[in-house]
């Protein structure tokens, strides 16, 4: 699906090489290209921090850290799936599954609830990788029809969407999403700690560097002898297996396992990764960028709450025009760095 | 390729050979029989499922319900020829769905001034997206699948701000369209077949087509031999957007409603799922019309065949999944990438 010339890819895989000897002007553009969400993230907050008294306080922002911590896990899985050049459209849905699957499974108790999401969503993350990596089917395609099984399977299990299975009172397992440390609910901590492991992996380990390299050129990682299809096959794993994971944090948020949830989530989370500045042809990407990437969709969220008069409709109206004039600008600077 | 997976998987050297695929040209090819597979599957599967619903469905036979059927595949229809186009450049469109919630949500708003303004307002909408979507691939360079992905998010706000709740269209000019016939022939299966027919003939007889088939094939050679690369792109987002308003028009004023957070959810997806099942690879080079129809009808007899056995919705979705991956595996032949 890339029409771009492969030159994009393989210039930003190593910043230092292209950067070398380039005008400040590039420099200021690599910069910008890749820390951009950031930059309109503080400015959205300090203009919103000025103009709503209620913006600022701690229970708002605490509100907003905990809503994208959801948005967040999920992305996680998606930054590293498009990295490699691939994308997971079933992560909606299977973060769905996984809340109906811990809710059901929190009967049996709390490890129960846990695991049941992990190792369902590891499977059909399982299924998933091996058609991309083994059959060589579009991930395009093998995730959309994911979209559907795991829907699927989550209308099989609540029995058509009827049943919405409770989280008994009382069980360990609400502590998940409930609990609190130093006055920060587990989920952000959860985030922090599992995008500092993303970035520890991506960048010290040889699954890391060969998740980059099969984006920036898949032959050529083939053919230096790296593991392309176990890679692949991992990483679908691991995006399904996070999308299950935010679907237990969701159903010990709201004890309970809500059937309609993660319909357009994957949409959040491709677009919260591309505004982050991974190119979604692979091969370049951060992994704290993911995160602005979900901060910004959310902080945008909370500022047109925060409007009352406006509809939640323009939510929807400002992300899709804040993405497009993101990747346009994003679009524009890789054309300055490399010129 | 398939047949790596069948014995043990080797992740050991071996398999850097001739492991991940469509690298390894020379030795493994089985093109001659999975080639007429690819080509002519979706027919041999539409046959087969017509004849067992013939067999065991009671009162499949019926006019009413072929006439139903029909009507009911017209949007996919005609939003999947758009999108067969586009994937025919090695682009997608995520934002045809959102284009008809948009298109169907001005009907109600010009209404005012006559069916045939109404009309003209809601592909003026598909117009603009397809332009906005055009220029920023073509021009801007902005990959297709984000490029649509920012206009479906932003497109379906806008429906809904500017549509507001479900709203009900009277006009009898709409309506007619919507619901009227010709010798029992609805006027929106009749469109529906006559942008199918424009359509193939855009492809096959076309200097625009074979342009955008040689681009679709090979962006670069086509940049090379002097094509004009941006106008093909942009003209075929433009028509794809168009053709997403029209099936937007056409399914408010079948329903005579227009429902703005509703309508055309999905569609991208079932639009894509069509293309891809009638054989046109998402590589690009190649676009089937034929096929793209036949996909759409196949994806809706599939549909109307579980809810004629009262399949819950659950096993109808675990079994469209299915035949999803099914048809692409076997497709294998023309992947790229």
């Amino acid at each position: 699906m890339t029409s771009t010339p492969p030159a994009t890819t393989a210039g930003t895989v190593d910043g230092a090489v292209s950067g070398s000897g380039s005008p400040t002007g590039a420099r200021v553009a690599r910069v910008v290209q890749r820390q951009g969400a950031l930059v309109i993230l503080v400015a959205v907050m300090l203009i919103a921090s000025l103009a709503f008294d209620t913006f600022g306080s701690r229970g708002n922002l605490t509100g907003i850290a905990m809503q994208s911590s959801f948005l967040a896990v999920v992305s996680l899985g998606m930054t590293f799936v498009i990295m490699t050049g691939g994308i997971d459209l079933s992560v909606g849905s299977v973060f769905a599954l996984g809340g109906v699957l811990a809710a059901w499974g929190s009967q049996y108790g709390a490890l129960a609830a846990l695991l049941l999401p992990l190792v369902i969503c590891g499977l059909i993350g399982l299924v998933q990788g091996l058609l991309v990596a083994r059959a060589g089917l579009p991930a395009f395609i093998v995730t959309l029809a994911g979209l559907l099984f795991a829907r699927g399977l989550l209308l099989l299990i609540s029995n058509e969407g009827s049943t919405t299975y409770k989280v008994p009172q009382g069980s360990g397992f609400l502590e998940l999403a409930r609990g609190e440390l130093l006055g920060i609910k587990y989920p952000v901590w959860i985030v922090l700690v599992l995008f500092l492991i993303a970035g520890l992996v991506l960048h010290r380990t040889s699954y890391g560097s060969t998740v980059l390299a099969i984006g920036g050129q898949e032959d050529a990682a083939d053919l230096m002898g790296l593991p392309v299809q176990r890679t692949k096959v991992v990483t679908y794993v691991l995006s399904a297996v996070l999308a299950g994971f935010g679907g237990a944090m969701i159903a010990s948020y709201t004890a309970s396992g809500v059937t309609i949830l993660g319909v357009g989530m994957e949409l959040d989370a491709i677009a919260a990764v591309v505004l982050g500045g991974t190119l979604l042809t692979g091969g370049a990407g951060t992994i704290l960028g993911t995160l602005v990437g979900v901060l910004l969709l959310q902080v945008i969220k909370n500022v047109i709450n925060q409007v009352g008069s406006l509809d939640s409709d323009w939510q929807a109206v400002v992300s899709g025009t804040i993405l497009l004039v993101v990747v346009t600008v994003q679009r524009y600077l890789t054309r300055v760095e490399r010129s | 390729m398939s047949e790596t997976t069948s014995p043990t998987p080797t992740p050991t050297p071996t398999s850097t050979a001739g492991g991940s695929g469509q690298e390894s040209l020379p030795p493994r090819r089985r093109r001659v029989d999975s080639e007429w597979v690819r080509r002519n599957g979706v027919y041999v599967a539409l046959a087969v499922l017509v004849v067992l619903n013939v067999a065991f469905t009671d009162n499949f036979v019926s006019e009413g319900t072929l006439r139903l059927q029909l009507v009911q595949v017209v949007p996919v229809v005609v939003v999947a020829l758009g999108m067969a186009l586009v994937i025919g450049t090695e682009g997608i469109d995520l934002s045809v769905g959102a284009v008809m919630a948009l298109a169907a949500a001005l009907i109600p708003l010009y209404v005012g001034y006559g069916a045939v303004a109404a009309v003209a307002m809601g592909l003026v909408a598909g117009l603009v997206s397809g332009v906005i979507a055009g220029v920023l691939v073509a021009r801007v360079g902005v990959q297709p699948i984000v490029a649509t992905l920012g206009l479906m998010v932003a497109g379906r706000g806008v429906a809904n701000l500017m549509g507001g709740e479900i709203k009900s269209i009277r006009e009898p000019g709409i309506v007619a369209l919507g619901t009227g016939s010709v010798v029992g022939v609805p006027y929106v299966v009749l469109i529906a077949a006559a942008v199918a027919l424009v359509t193939w003939f855009l492809v096959k007889r076309s200097t625009y087509g074979r342009q955008l088939v040689a681009i679709g094939g090979n962006v670069r050679a086509a940049r090379l031999s002097g094509l004009p690369v941006r106008r093909v792109l942009v003209t075929t987002y433009v028509i794809c957007g168009l053709l997403a308003a029209l099936a937007g028009v056409l399914l408010a004023a079948r329903s005579q409603a227009s429902d703005p957070t509703k309508l055309g959810l999905l569609m991208e997806l079932s639009a894509i799922t069509a293309v891809v099942v009638g054989g046109t690879p998402l590589s690009g080079g190649q676009v089937r019309i034929v096929g793209t129809v036949a996909g759409a009808l196949l994806m809706q007899l599939i549909t109307a065949t579980l809810i004629f056995h009262n399949i819950p919705d659950s096993t109808a979705q675990i079994t469209q999944a299915v035949i999803v991956v099914g048809a692409v595996y076997v497709q294998l032949g023309r992947r790229k990438a």
